[in-house]
């Protein structure tokens, strides 16, 4: 059971900024309200592997753990690209961690039940695509069995797989939980039908956020395949041509969507694999609002935030954050951005900057 | 001629595949196009009846807390997702059938554990790859495989049928908070059938007087398309 680095759900607070820089704060569970009728919620429904191997470097007898980091191909269940580490485990922040044995291509590595055959190395860096022997099945098998959820060094509990799936996880292909999930249950869902809200999915294959080794993180996201159901593409037309918004749970549901969109805005249904980036530049054509954990400026999940809102607004409401002792982490509050305007224009920053310094004290519950 | 087009391509999970009425439906799934995943705790078992049926056989305990969620990974991994979860897998509590005041708590727990409490879980954690599939309009069906010892009080079958009991209300009320996310649960008895089980708990009834575990397979999916979007709602969808 995960304990204390995750609040328990009814006590998880909200941050919410709205379109013209006006911050309120909330408790999640109404998260429903701050959604209009014929606003739609896309959800990632990836369901996430126990993605870290430990086990044995055959040729030099040393300890290894190794992360499943991304896939190569959707459809070949047996090869992955992976992060490599030493001895030691968790508990250890990453950063800390001794360096992975030498492992070079041809190599093989004894997984618990698996054993995996190093194809690729890259430079370098600590990463390797291998093959896991056996087929799609068996390999899955060896994986449910021996792996272990990738942790994270603040939550000092290990944590089970029923930890890091959400309550709507459905087809496991991610490699980290996609975690703004966490803030929603059945609960919340019902009380988006009942209001008028969509709700809708994705699947989108969460690689691995952060490796504590800067020559690898500059790599992250690595390129991610995805999935978007016909009946969802048809949910944010609708939602589109209503005038609706599309909020996204997670960086992830952004990456999908805008990798999926159109120059007109229409998500195309089918199988998409997401590369590159998404930052300050990046034109959203979908997604009006993003639902995500609390970040910090620095961590690559902030950087997708600067296509929602500029840099003062995204600082003062980090400011607004750390003020009011919000939670960061997997495991903590959430945040919620509206994207400021599409084009983000300079006339629209003073208004959204004296609003700022005009929320303080009347917002805070 | 009939074509069997209902079947085609859902993809259903069976707890308890390899003997009796889990192994029929395994059968009978499959060969009408089903793509099938079953679960067993016994590996040897579980690799015949894959051979047999082409169906994906998966090894685990569904009364053991933490092969729940390893066991519900295969099956979304290999089926890409789920249409229909078959809780068929049971126990009996003590066997010989005991009188409640000769049941050890330790053999009460057992057949909870089993048949509520291990349903309950792995519905839970399959729960978000069935609303995803209503959603996609293919329909979800969760069908827990109950008993006539669920409603009527039989002396010596009190862990099975309090269990067996606990079940059927299970479904019910979850058939009610499910129906806004499109995913029935039926909770249906199969009868008193020639299978393991039966022998099991009365080992001196004559096979020629049970029901063939076929014939209630055969039954029981009926009863599953019948609760599943029409075949060609699903196709458009």
């Amino acid at each position: 059971m995960i304990a204390a680095g995750r609040p328990h759900a009814s006590a998880a607070r909200l941050l919410a900024m709205d379109a013209a820089g006006a911050v309120r704060h909330r408790p999640r569970a109404g998260l429903a309200g701050l959604f209009e009728p014929d606003d739609l919620v896309v959800a990632n429904d990836a369901a996430t592997l126990p993605a870290s191997l430990s086990g044995t470097h055959i040729p030099t007898g040393a300890p290894v753990e190794v992360r499943l980091a991304a896939w190569l191909s959707l459809d070949d269940a047996t090869r992955f690209v992976a992060v490599a580490f030493g001895a030691g485990d968790h508990r250890t922040p990453t950063e800390d961690r001794p360096p992975p044995p030498p492992i070079e291509s041809g190599d093989r590595l004894r997984l618990g039940p698996l054993v995996a055959t190093v194809e690729r190395t890259y430079g370098a860096l600590r990463l390797a695509d291998l093959r896991l022997s056996g087929t799609g099945d068996t390999v899955r098998a060896g994986v449910a069995r021996h792996g272990r959820p990738i942790q994270y060094a603040h939550v000092p509990e290990p944590l089970a797989l029923w930890d890091v799936w959400t309550p709507f996880a459905a087809r496991p292909i991610a490699f980290e939980p996609p975690s703004a999930g966490f803030a929603l249950d059945w609960r919340t869902v019902a009380a988006f039908r009942e209001r008028g809200v969509g709700f809708a999915t994705l699947t989108h294959a969460a690689g691995i956020s952060s490796t504590g080794d800067p020559g690898l993180d500059a790599l992250l996201p690595f390129d991610e395949p995805y999935r978007i159901p016909h009946a969802t593409a048809a949910a944010v037309a609708r939602t589109k041509a209503a005038g609706g918004r599309v909020i996204a749970i997670g960086t992830t549901v952004v990456r999908a969507l805008e990798s999926a969109a159109a120059g007109d805005g229409r998500v195309r249904a089918g199988d998409g694999v997401a590369t590159g980036r998404i930052g300050q530049e990046t034109p959203l054509r979908v997604t009006d609002a993003i639902l995500t954990g609390v970040h910090r400026p620095g961590e690559s999940h902030y950087e997708l935030l600067r296509a929602f809102a500029s840099n003062t607004a995204l600082e003062m409401l980090a400011a607004e954050a750390e003020a009011h002792g919000y939670r960061p982490h997997e495991f903590g509050d959430s945040m919620l951005i509206e994207r400021d305007h599409p084009h983000r224009l300079a006339s629209v920053r003073s208004p959204l900057l004296s609003s700022c310094h005009g929320l303080t004290a009347a917002s805070i519950p | 001629m009939q074509i069997d087009t209902p079947l085609k391509g859902l993809r259903v999970a069976v707890t308890g595949g390899t003997s009796g009425l889990g192994l029929a439906l395994v059968e009978q799934l499959a060969a009408r196009g089903a793509r099938v995943a079953f679960v067993a705790r016994t590996g040897s078992a579980v690799g015949r009846t894959a051979r047999r049926t082409g169906a994906h056989g998966i090894v685990g305990d569904v009364g053991a807390k933490d092969d729940i969620y390893p066991m519900a990974l295969q099956i979304t991994g290999a089926l890409g997702g789920l249409d229909v979860l078959v809780n068929n897998a049971s126990s009996l509590g003590p066997t010989p059938l005991a009188l409640l005041a000769d049941t050890q708590c330790e053999e009460l727990a057992e057949a909870l554990q089993v048949n509520v409490i291990g349903p309950f879980r792995l519905t839970k954690a399959l729960f978000g790859a069935l609303a995803a599939s209503a959603r996609e309009g293919r329909g979800a069906v969760v069908l827990n495989v109950s008993s006539d010892a669920a409603v009527n009080a039989y002396p010596g079958w009190g862990a099975y049928g309090a269990s067996k009991a606990a079940l059927a209300h299970l479904s019910d009320i979850w058939n009610e908070e499910a129906a806004g996310e499109g995913v029935r649960f039926l909770s249906l008895d199969p009868g008193d059938m020639d299978t393991p089980l039966h022998a099991l708990a009365a080992p001196d009834d004559d096979p020629a007087t049970l029901r063939r575990p076929q014939d209630s397979a055969a039954e029981l999916i009926e009863a599953i398309v019948a609760a599943l979007p029409q075949r060609a709602e699903r196709a458009v969808a």
